[in-house]
């Protein structure tokens, strides 16, 4: 878990994530991936092999989320945002749907 | 040395502004005309407001004014002055989350707690700066400036909810929504001397908020007083069928609970919020509010919270897991920037992103991608998430025997602007007594418990359990009348 992120790793980090960095801040990445990854090595302290990860807390003092007293709504249509008012605030469309550049070359 | 309080000014309480406009001593319409003038004065000093919803704000003074004329009973915001953080959604306004990549957006619909705050006669003045994403400690990280501490305007308001914090402290409202994911109401709230509040996960509908991490995010108010905070609180929570995190449980009145005296109440002091890295005149005067719940007949004890140290770590690592998740919908597609010039749309992707995001955004996201991808889950994410269990669960033992838990908000008082922008880690660790009531879900109230002998505002983080928002006010209210 102390394993040292390399500029290589954060290259690869960054594709996954659909980032591209300059190489100032690839730089910068790796001195503070690696100062935050040495600092979380510290739960490694713990032994967790009994412990069942939480996801999220509703479960836990009847916040009530996820404790069965909320239902399912019914499955029925009902209004939703008007397209228009959405389209409005896209970067380009044709107003029925939402225009990127080219996917596939041929 | 006494810092001179330049833009500190006490807002109204929510009682006399109601009965100001009640008796007709003034109208709503004149109070937000008010607000304007002072926040064009005050607001390129503090850079507070991002936008101002000027309109609207005056067309909801005038449905009040029109009331008032009536006779008939107002609601209980009428008239009120507030600014919104600006993650939260207000229809036709921008909505920009402190970053770039959201520039000139303009959101097709409102937030529940917009549309439950007008319902109750709130008038919303404008948006409020905040850290890029509600990603910091500092409100440094906003694409659009820092916001300035009221009190010594060379320090910073705390963050992410800085402009939140600093416009109830500098009186630019009367009231403010923030957001707090791992202190981000509580920390500012104790930066600038007012009242912060994390409801418990669930209490207030998250329907109209841009998200950062979903599994911790509440959105919770700030006022210049614990009753009014918890009127605020009393308007915006309860079940929302937009959000299927909302809880159904029934929302007490939080006002007429915080009237009711502390006395009795067990109060619990965890020794792990007390040690190394604690400014010593913060120690001294939480000590001091210590006393005072003592003298009101509280009864106070120690409790014990062992795994206090692994909150920060785990909290990074959770919170940036689920943020890379989040952010992704940000992509130059359906809004918000598109980086021009791009053949292909995975160029398109990464360039809009690319220049879209800040530094610490992008910092978050590789973090929590590199948490969740391949060979590093079990070791990084999964570990967090057991973690995270044993200090939820290491809360519930504490609460067992007592009622509140009482600790510093922060190990320090206001920090000078730019003294920690270099170093993320030491950014991070600014948030070392808020990350562990975000992880376990409880709700927290932050409540100003006297200054250091510099001027700077010291706050109290009284925590509770689940769902048990009125016990924290009480205990927040007498501590407000000691240190007042």
């Amino acid at each position: 878990m102390t394993a040292k992120v390399t500029v290589e790793d954060v290259h690869r980090v960054a594709e996954l994530a659909h980032l591209e960095l300059t190489p100032e801040e690839s730089g910068r990445m790796v001195k503070d991936l690696n100062a935050i990854l040495d600092y979380v090595a510290e739960l490694n302290e713990l032994d967790t092999s009994s412990v069942a990860p939480m996801a999220q807390v509703s479960e836990l003092g009847g916040s009530g989320a996820s404790t069965g007293t909320s239902k399912p709504r019914p499955d029925r249509v009902e209004p939703s945002l008007d397209r228009a008012a959405v389209m409005r605030e896209a970067p380009e469309t044709d107003q029925a749907f939402f225009k990127v550049p080219k996917v596939i070359e041929r | 040395m006494k810092i001179a309080e330049t833009f500190v000014e006490k807002p109204k309480t929510l009682a006399e502004l109601c009965a100001d406009l009640t008796a007709g001593r003034i109208k709503a319409v004149d109070l937000a005309n008010g607000y304007y003038q002072r926040i064009e004065k005050v607001n390129p000093h503090l850079n507070v407001y991002l936008s101002l919803t000027r309109e609207r704000a005056m067309a909801q003074a005038e449905r009040v004014d029109a009331l008032a004329r009536k006779g008939d009973p107002l609601p209980p915001l009428a008239g009120v002055p507030m600014g919104i953080k600006d993650v939260l959604m207000m229809q036709g306004a921008p909505a920009t989350a402190g970053s770039k990549i959201l520039e000139g957006y303009r959101p097709p619909y409102d937030a529940t707690v917009v549309t439950r705050l007008e319902s109750a006669g709130a008038v919303l003045l404008g948006k409020l700066n905040c850290d890029e994403f509600a990603m910091g400690s500092s409100n440094e990280n906003s694409a659009y400036g820092p916001v300035r501490n009221p009190v010594d305007p060379e320090r910073v308001p705390g963050g992410s909810s800085g402009g939140s914090a600093a416009a109830v402290a500098a009186n630019l409202a009367a009231g403010t929504l923030g957001t707090d994911t791992g202190g981000s109401v509580r920390q500012p709230a104790s930066f600038c001397g007012v009242v912060g509040v994390m409801p418990t996960y669930g209490r207030v509908s998250r329907y109209g908020l841009i998200a950062f991490a979903s599994s911790l995010d509440r959105i919770g108010p700030f006022a210049a007083n614990v009753r009014d905070a918890a009127t605020l609180l009393n308007v915006i929570a309860g079940h929302d069928a937009h959000d299927a995190t909302s809880s159904p449980a029934p929302v007490e009145d939080y006002a007429v609970e915080s009237d009711q005296p502390a006395a009795g109440l067990r109060v619990g002091v965890p020794a792990e919020y007390f040690g190394e890295g604690l400014d010593p005149e913060v120690g001294a005067t939480i000590e001091k509010g210590i006393e005072a719940l003592k003298a009101a007949g509280c009864v106070v004890k120690p409790v014990s919270l062992p795994h206090t140290k692994y909150a920060v770590p785990t909290y990074y690592l959770i919170a940036t897991a689920e943020a890379s998740a989040n952010l992704a919908r940000f992509d130059g597609v359906r809004y918000g920037y598109r980086s021009p010039h791009s053949a292909t749309l995975a160029a398109m992707y990464s360039h809009s992103r690319n220049e879209g995001f800040g530094a610490e955004v992008k910092r978050r996201i590789l973090l929590g991608t590199y948490a969740l991808s391949a060979g590093y889950y079990d070791a990084y994410y999964l570990k967090a998430q057991q973690v995270r269990r044993l200090l939820a669960e290491e809360f519930l033992r504490a609460f067992a025997e007592v009622d509140a838990i009482v600790t510093p908000t922060s190990p320090v008082p206001a920090f000078k602007l730019g003294e920690k922008t270099g170093d993320p880690l030491a950014m991070y660790l600014a948030d070392i007594y808020t990350v562990t009531a975000s992880l376990a879900g409880i709700c927290g109230v932050t409540v100003p418990c006297g200054a250091t002998s510099g001027g700077l505002p010291v706050g109290m983080q009284v925590l509770a359990r689940h769902l048990c928002e009125s016990t924290a006010f009480r205990i927040a209210r007498t501590v407000e009348e000691a240190s007042s």
